[in-house]
């Protein structure tokens, strides 16, 4: 058995790189790809409590993220590919249109 | 207590919005068919309120045409409804106005048409209108408050002449800025309240027996004054009303300055000086300050005006002082005043937008200069009548507008305390009176009199037509009627006032 | 029939109401029916004044008109010696006006409107006599003057015609309103009730006290300078011209003018216990008198002559009324023959003007031959004016002379003597320039229709007679219609009966000499200074337009507009701006950069977890 803290460690490395992703990165599809992993640090703190915890709660609610997640990227994927289509780029400092 | 009695106010109240409902789902192509649909609903509200004014007890002061269930059960927010003394006058000119405005739009629907709207919206407006002076809850009030600014806002906004989007936003956010403080004074009352409660006839009741502390007084009148004072309007706050009547339609500006003026006058009366007796006191003599200041103020400023419907505009300010120094006295003839002056503002300044408005239909424009004169004599009928407003306007005895004016001037004689300053204010009020003869009686000469330039002589234009006459035939007679018999206003009034004014110890 | 005075204003309201809205569709234009309804309000005004005369005591009678707060107002008649005397000349006077104007006003094209106004003006000052309540009359009061007003700007296709229209209602304004003050003082202090008897009695037995009279005289003294165009409020009546000669004959007679005299007779128990109110009131008489009557010497308009007399005789009766009770009914006697003679003299002058079509005296003369009618009564009004016995005026003017003297107000006395002097000389040069000599107009002037001169003679024949129903030898009657308590004097006496004949003599004289050769240059132009200062009225009106007027409309109404429109509205827009001009800065913080708003969203996340933890 794994110790928790070396999972929450693990998870916090996970989300720290996916935050670094979504800050820097300027391929929207690497943007989102970021927000995944983000999305699966919170997955793993969320299954290694259950496991902690003995509550299976929070398994319950990482099936509900993935979930979500999927949907997510399959209408962020859809955005990209649009924005694509209309611009020829899918470089987020291009897409700025919503700026003052 | 029976079904009629309960339901009466609620009935002319909402009929005009039903109205709106049943219009927005009509044909829009059937232009007669609109226009008919709302001098119905609109005539039937007012059958509503004279049946309600037959039904009416005269010799109580009480409350009458009661209604008062639950609404908001969780935050005690009634739906109370009903009418004193103090309310029918302003409720049955509400009525009587809208029924007259629809009557109006039989003939005249501003461009860009649309009549639909038009008149959907107008008769939205009505029920905001007529809800206020019955609403006898803090929040219904305010509901009903708020409720006119969004059609009377398009109103302008949609139908208005040159400046429209500007005059139409300044209106709004003025009065939507007042508002939001009033309502922040409505909820100072509520936690003030112990228990808590937003019912107007319970906290005055408060008032009366256990009234706020002083600090608490003062901070929720500042409040609620900037609401109604906005409203009236008082001097520094009444820019908005010449832009908004310089580009509002016909009707909106009759609307306009015959009944939403008196929504502050009649707060004031209502809410803020039953309720808050000491800070009413303490801040008296600025509201009479401010109120004279208006006064003459207005009368310079018309001396000044080039467009007549601005002109009118002004008068408007000038004359809403003559109520607010009334109120300010906070004497019994000194609201009695103002009550009876903003009935006969409305039905004289009324009737001087629908004439001025017809003027513009012919002449196509609002400049005194290029009107050039000699109306009289291009159209006598209509110059007559407005000859006669104007008349009845600057306060002649015999007519209308002499009694709330005379009345007030009365009351700052007689105030119930500084009385020092009040009657100086009484002075430049007096002076104001004649300020208000010399603008008015020069308007008209520059308008009515005189020989017209030949360009009007050749386009003959037509003189008063018979939808004109139906809507205006009863204000000239409600102009003279209510001038010689003033007592018919005053009978209604008294004895609410009297209740109202024993929180003063009067 | 006391009981039903209040027919004597309803009958031309009512006519007035028809008139106006059936106007031209009526038989004669509306004209019968004005004539008709003034006639029967007449008969029942000498009815009502025989009742009074055979000792029915004053009548009172009102119903409750408003009650507000602790004030009551009623409406209703009170009817007393005096409300009759005024009853009869305003009916009389409004009649033969009427009467008149049926030829002088012939074909004029609002015909029907001037009778329906001529029958309201003569409803209002019928309503304002009747009053028992000070608001009651007050209502009265600014009816005629509106009427005025309108009558005034009949003809307002001219400018300058509405000009002189809106002058009088705005100058007579401003002396009402010191009237409203007064009347505010009075109702106050008589506990909320404005009723005229009750005052009275109050005032009388000493309830109100001397100070607060003195207030309430002095403010209702401003509407009575106001209407009855005192000094310094004079200024509008010879503007007032501008209207038909027979409104100028009913204004200068019976109503609008008369109305303030009438007010200060009709509260004089709020007068007569104040003696610095009387003293004030007997002053602006005699300052009056003497201005008007200098003014009247040098006026080329032969309306603006007499318009300028009148202001001259009204000063009389209001510094009559200045002497104390004593000078009461010689008030009231003087404007009872004053209507007769100065109708009569303005409608003289109406029918010179109808014939020559201009009202300068200078381009006039020789009329006498032509018009042989108008020419005699205009000599009647012109002697019963200067005061020559047995003539209407001599009798009155005497009397107020004579009263001044005996009550030893002895500078009223002598001003009032020089007055008498000027008054000779102005009218005797007005007559003389209208009527004699060599005929200086164009045309061929003819005599008026018999429909104007039928009133002409009937008014010479009361200007001849009506003086004697206040005779003193023979008991006159009048002084016991109107009277006062305490007014009772000696009131003849042969040596100043002479001397006041002999000082009117002397004006004839000395106009006549002035005035005989008459042709070109009128010889008190060799007066000089004086002239001009007579011919710019002092000046008053220019100080007026240039002092009030010009400024209050002009750059006073302009800075407030502008201010209103820079400094407020800009107040209101600068908000508006500001909140713009702070939100142009802060929205460049919204750069679109999706990145750069995570960033700040997790600097967010990491403070507010930093906060937290540390607490």
């Amino acid at each position: 058995m794994i110790h928790l803290t070396i999972l929450l460690i693990f998870a916090a490395f996970l989300f720290s790189a996916g935050v670094y992703g979504v800050l820097a990165r300027r391929n929207a599809v690497l943007v989102l790809m970021s927000i995944e992993l983000m999305l699966n640090a919170v997955n793993v703190n969320l299954v290694a409590f259950a496991q902690y915890l003995k509550d299976l709660t929070g398994q319950i609610f990482a099936l509900f993220v993935i979930a979500v997640a999927a949907g997510e990227v399959g209408i962020g994927l859809a955005i990209v590919i649009l924005i694509y289509r209309n611009r020829e780029t899918i470089d987020v400092d291009k897409i700025d249109l919503l700026k003052w | 207590m029976n079904g009629w009695e309960q339901s009466a106010v609620s009935i002319a109240v909402f009929l005009p919005a039903a109205g709106a409902l049943v219009i927005a789902f009509a044909p829009s192509k059937d232009d007669r068919l609109l226009r008919t649909l709302a001098i119905v609903f609109t005539g039937a509200a007012l059958a509503v309120g004279i049946a309600i004014l037959f039904g009416f007890d005269y010799t109580s002061g009480a409350r009458q045409f009661e209604l008062n269930v639950n609404w908001v059960a969780a935050i005690g927010i009634r739906y109370h409804v009903a009418v004193d003394g103090i309310s029918l006058p302003l409720f049955e000119l509400t009525l009587l106005l809208s029924f007259l405005c629809a009557v109006y739009s039989a003939k005249v629907i501003p461009s860009p048409g649309r009549t639909k709207g038009f008149l959907a919206l107008v008769l939205l407006l009505e029920t905001g209108m007529a809800g206020t002076f019955v609403a006898f809850d803090l929040i219904l009030f305010f509901v009903f408050w708020e409720l006119v600014l969004v059609p009377m806002y398009f109103l302008i906004g949609v139908w208005g002449s040159a400046n429209r989007a500007y005059s139409a936003l300044k209106f709004f956010l003025f009065t939507m800025i007042g508002s939001v403080f009033m309502l922040l004074g409505f909820i100072g009352m509520y936690f003030a309240a112990k228990p808590h409660t937003f019912d107007i006839v319970t906290l005055q009741h408060i008032a009366s027996t256990a009234p706020f502390a002083r600090n608490v007084q003062l901070l929720i009148f500042a409040g609620v004054f900037l609401g109604f004072a906005v409203k009236v309007p008082m001097w520094p706050l009444h820019t908005w009303l010449p832009d908004a009547h310089t580009d509002a339609p016909t009707v909106g500006s009759v609307l306009l300055a015959g009944v939403m003026l008196k929504m502050g006058g009649y707060g004031f009366i209502r809410i803020a000086l039953p309720i808050l007796p000491n800070a009413a006191r303490a801040w008296a003599p600025w509201i009479g300050i401010l109120a004279t200041i208006a006064i003459v103020y207005a009368a310079f400023c018309c001396l000044a005006q080039r467009d007549l419907k601005r002109l009118i505009a002004y008068s408007s300010v000038g004359h809403m002082g003559f109520v607010m120094l009334g109120i300010a006295t906070l004497t019994q003839v000194g609201i009695n005043a103002a009550i009876f002056g903003m009935v006969a503002h409305g039905i004289i300044t009324g009737m001087l937008f629908f004439e001025v408005g017809s003027l513009y239909d012919r002449y196509h424009t609002r400049q005194i200069a290029e009107i050039g004169g000699g109306m009289n004599l291009v159209m006598p009928r209509l110059g007559t009548l407005f000859w006669f407003t104007a008349i009845a306007s600057l306060g002649l005895p015999g007519l209308a507008g002499f009694w709330g004016e005379v009345m007030a001037l009365y009351s700052s004689y007689s105030p119930i305390d500084h009385v020092a300053l009040f009657r100086t204010l009484m002075v430049f009020g007096g002076i104001g009176t004649i300020l208000t003869a010399a603008y008015l009686l020069w308007t008209v000469q520059r308008v009515n009199l005189g020989v017209a330039p030949a360009s009007w002589k050749e386009r003959a234009l037509p003189d008063v037509t018979a939808v004109e006459w139906a809507s205006w035939v009863p204000l000239v007679a409600g102009i003279v009627v209510l001038g010689l018999v003033p007592g018919l206003i005053f009978g209604m009034t008294n004895d609410a006032v009297s209740g109202l004014m024993k929180v003063f110890g009067a | 029939m006391i009981a039903y005075s209040w027919l004597i204003p309803a009958l031309p309201a009512v006519a007035f109401f028809v008139i106006f809205l059936l106007g031209s569709r009526l038989p004669g234009r509306g004209a019968p029916v004005g004539i008709v309804a003034v006639a029967a309000s007449l008969g029942m005004s000498i009815v009502v004044l025989g009742q009074i005369a055979a000792g029915h005591g004053p009548f009172e009678s009102s119903i409750q008109w408003l009650q507000v707060g602790g004030l009551r107002l009623e409406f209703g008649e009170y009817i007393d010696g005096l409300t009759a005397v005024f009853f009869v000349v305003v009916c009389l006077i409004s009649l033969c006006s009427q009467v008149y104007s049926l030829g002088y006003m012939k074909g004029d094209r609002r015909f029907s409107s001037y009778y329906a106004f001529l029958s309201l003006f003569t409803a209002s000052m019928l309503n304002l006599v009747i009053a028992d309540n000070l608001f009651q009359l007050l209502v009265g009061w600014e009816l005629v003057g509106i009427c005025s007003y309108l009558l005034i700007g009949h003809w307002w296709e001219e400018k300058e015609n509405s000009d002189a229209a809106i002058k009088a209602f705005v100058v007579t304004k401003t002396g009402d309103v010191p009237f409203l003050f007064g009347i505010f003082v009075l109702t106050l202090a008589a506990g909320g009730v404005a009723n005229i008897p009750q005052i009275s009695n109050m005032a009388a037995s000493g309830q109100l006290g001397t100070g607060l009279l003195t207030v309430a005289a002095l403010l209702l003294f401003g509407g009575a300078i106001g209407k009855s165009a005192q000094f310094p409020l004079q200024v509008w009546l010879p503007d007032a011209m501008a209207g038909p000669t027979p409104v100028s004959a009913l204004i200068h007679a019976a109503t609008m003018v008369c109305a303030g005299v009438y007010l200060v007779g009709r509260m004089y128990m709020v007068f007569a216990p104040s003696g610095h109110a009387l003293a004030f009131v007997g002053t602006i008489g005699a300052i009056t008198m003497l201005i008007a009557a200098t003014m009247a010497l040098v006026q080329d308009d032969i309306k603006r002559v007499l318009a300028y007399s009148t202001v001259s005789q009204l000063a009389y009766m209001i510094a009559s009324l200045g002497l104390g009770p004593a000078g009461y009914t010689p008030a009231f006697f003087h404007l009872f023959t004053h209507a007769f003679f100065k109708a009569l003299l303005f409608y003289g002058a109406g029918s010179v003007i109808h014939a020559v079509h201009t009202n300068n005296m200078s381009e006039m003369g020789g009329l006498g031959k032509r018009m042989r009618t108008t020419y005699w009564t205009f000599a009647v009004g012109t002697a019963a004016l200067i005061g020559i016995p047995p003539l209407a005026g001599f009798w009155s003017k005497d009397d107020i002379i004579a009263t001044a003297f005996n009550t030893h107000h002895y500078a009223i006395w002598i001003v009032a003597l020089i007055t008498a002097f000027l008054t000779a000389v102005y009218m005797t040069r007005a007559f003389l320039m209208t009527f004699r000599g060599e005929y200086r107009g164009e045309g061929h002037p003819h005599e008026s229709p018999a429909v104007m001169l039928a009133p002409m003679v009937f008014l010479a024949g009361l200007a001849i007679v009506a003086g004697f129903l206040g005779a003193p030898f023979i008991h006159g009657a009048f002084h016991y219609w109107v009277a006062f308590p305490g007014g009772e004097t000696e009131r003849f006496n042969w040596a100043l009966t002479i001397l006041t004949v002999a000082v009117g003599l002397t004006g004839i004289g000395v106009g006549w000499v002035l005035y005989r050769d008459y042709r070109e240059v009128d010889p008190l132009k060799r007066l000089g200074g004086l002239w001009t200062l007579w011919t710019r009225k002092y000046f008053m009106d220019d100080i007026y337009n240039e002092g009030i007027r010009h400024p209050i409309q002009y750059p006073i109404a302009g800075a407030t507009a502008s201010f209103d429109r820079t400094v407020i509205d800009g107040a209101v827009n600068g908000v508006g701006l500001s909140t713009r001009r702070l939100s142009g800065v802060l929205r460049y913080i919204q750069s679109g950069n999706v990145q750069r708003y995570a960033v700040f969203l997790f600097a967010g996340v990491a403070i507010l977890a930093f906060v937290i933890t540390r607490l």
